[in-house]
């Protein structure tokens, strides 16, 4: 199933000697439990891509459905609810609320949802629980380090069973095993379901991705296509 | 690679047959490095020979080879001194791109973007075999993968800069074009 289908979609901004073309004719899909990458130089286009994904700005041309819905001829009520149904965002930093605990933190994206609040936190630990963060739930922000705050941060993100994830360079600041375990972390929400669009410089993060697509001067680039496997990488008979 | 000192590596656990040395190595490193068996033997004779390694002979007579102080010594040394970096390796790559750009018969951007998705495409091998590797607890070839990992980065950020290095000589060359200084080239430009 397709979550998120981006067809043809352009972003200019401004116009006569100061237009400037952010996205140019570009075309994505990413289907449930697919985990895309996007990459490219600053300036290409990358966080112009995933805001027109995550309804945050609209394409001055082509389309962006999400689940087959236009999201263009949803009003803002429509919008609104429809965004915060299906969409988790991830940014570089974490914003998690500073006077509420991370389980707290987790269960206030349920409750905007509707969930009673007994239910929600309840909610939130089972999903800090599967996300291997049992230990920080009772702990505040300030107390936890970088890596665990941004793994929160992707709890909350999904919380409510959202159906597309769009990060947004998620591990700028922390280390690269610490990195790593955020990668995985997006990878185990593309296990339950979840589509996830992952924008980065880190090629090294890109690679945990399904498909890596490359954006330069706001077009598509190329793409790496489906894995060719350890095999190919090795020789035949060397992988495990 | 040393094969030699991997060996001795192998042996300060315990004795060993030629053949399990073979084996045990090819384990170690996620069989990235095939060695054939005749290697292992030259190099133990070779060892035996420097006084590093004794060998005997096992209850059924098969050949055992055993580290000497002499050969945990040579060890030691090993571990304690950097991996010389005096050799430039020939990079097939940098060869390529070398001569895409003096040649002016390539697309010398698309050079590098073809062969960036060629690196990221191996990049996302290995880091599948790395998620498997995680999962089962395997430490050595874990070091091994995040090596192959690390290479492949710095390639691909290569091509990141080879790509803006281009891009900056192509804005500076248009502008010259737009904007030209000297008359002489203003010259050439309306005759062209």
């Amino acid at each position: 199933m397709v979550v998120l289908d981006i067809d043809g979609a352009g972003r200019v901004f401004g116009s006569g000697r100061l237009r400037v073309v952010a996205l140019d004719d570009v075309s994505l899909w990413v289907s449930a439990g697919e985990f895309v990458a996007v990459m490219g130089p600053s300036g290409s286009g990358k966080s112009t891509l995933l805001r027109l994904a995550g309804g945050l700005d609209r394409p001055t041309s082509g389309r962006v459905l999400l689940a087959g819905r236009d999201l263009a001829v949803l009003d803002e009520a429509g919008l609104a609810e429809a965004l915060r149904r299906e969409i988790g965002f991830v940014f570089q930093e974490a914003n998690l609320l500073a006077s509420l605990t991370a389980a707290e933190n987790v269960a206030l994206a349920l409750e905007l949802d509707g969930v009673r609040p007994k239910a929600a936190i309840a909610g939130a630990r089972g999903l800090l629980d599967s996300s291997g963060l049992a230990a920080v739930g009772d702990r505040f922000p300030g107390q936890l380090s970088g890596g665990e705050q941004q793994q929160v941060a992707i709890a909350r993100a999904v919380a409510g069973g959202r159906s597309l994830l769009l990060a947004d360079e998620p591990t700028g600041a922390l280390d690269a095993l610490t990195g790593e375990s955020v990668m995985g972390l997006l990878r185990q929400r593309c296990a339950t379901g979840c589509a996830v669009v992952l924008a980065t410089h880190n090629v090294r993060h890109a690679a945990w991705a399904d498909r890596v697509v490359f954006l330069n001067d706001g077009r598509l680039a190329g793409a790496t296509g489906p894995a060719a496997g350890p095999e190919y990488l090795l020789g035949t008979g060397q992988a495990r | 690679m040393s094969v030699r000192h991997s060996l001795l590596a192998l042996l300060s656990a315990g004795p060993t047959h030629g053949y399990g040395l073979k084996t045990e190595f090819e384990a170690a490193t996620g069989d990235v490095w095939p060695l054939n068996v005749g290697q292992v033997y030259t190099t133990l004779g070779r060892l035996e020979r420097d006084g590093l390694v004794t060998a005997g002979a096992d209850a059924d007579g098969q050949k055992v080879y055993e580290i000497t102080d002499a050969g945990r010594d040579e060890l030691g040394r090993w571990f304690e001194t950097p991996v010389p970096r005096e050799v430039i390796p020939r990079q097939e790559l940098a060869i390529k791109l070398v001569f895409a750009m003096r040649s002016g018969v390539a697309d010398v951007a698309a050079v590098v973007q073809r062969q960036r998705v060629a690196t990221v495409r191996a990049l996302q091998d290995v880091t599948r075999l790395k998620a498997a590797a995680e999962s089962a607890g395997d430490m050595a070839w874990l070091l091994m993968l995040d090596a192959l990992v690390f290479q492949a980065e710095a390639e691909a950020r290569w091509l990141d800069m080879c790509e803006a290095r281009l891009a900056r000589e192509n804005i500076a060359a248009g502008m010259a074009r737009r904007h030209p200084e000297n008359p002489a080239e203003r010259a050439v430009e309306r005759s062209s």
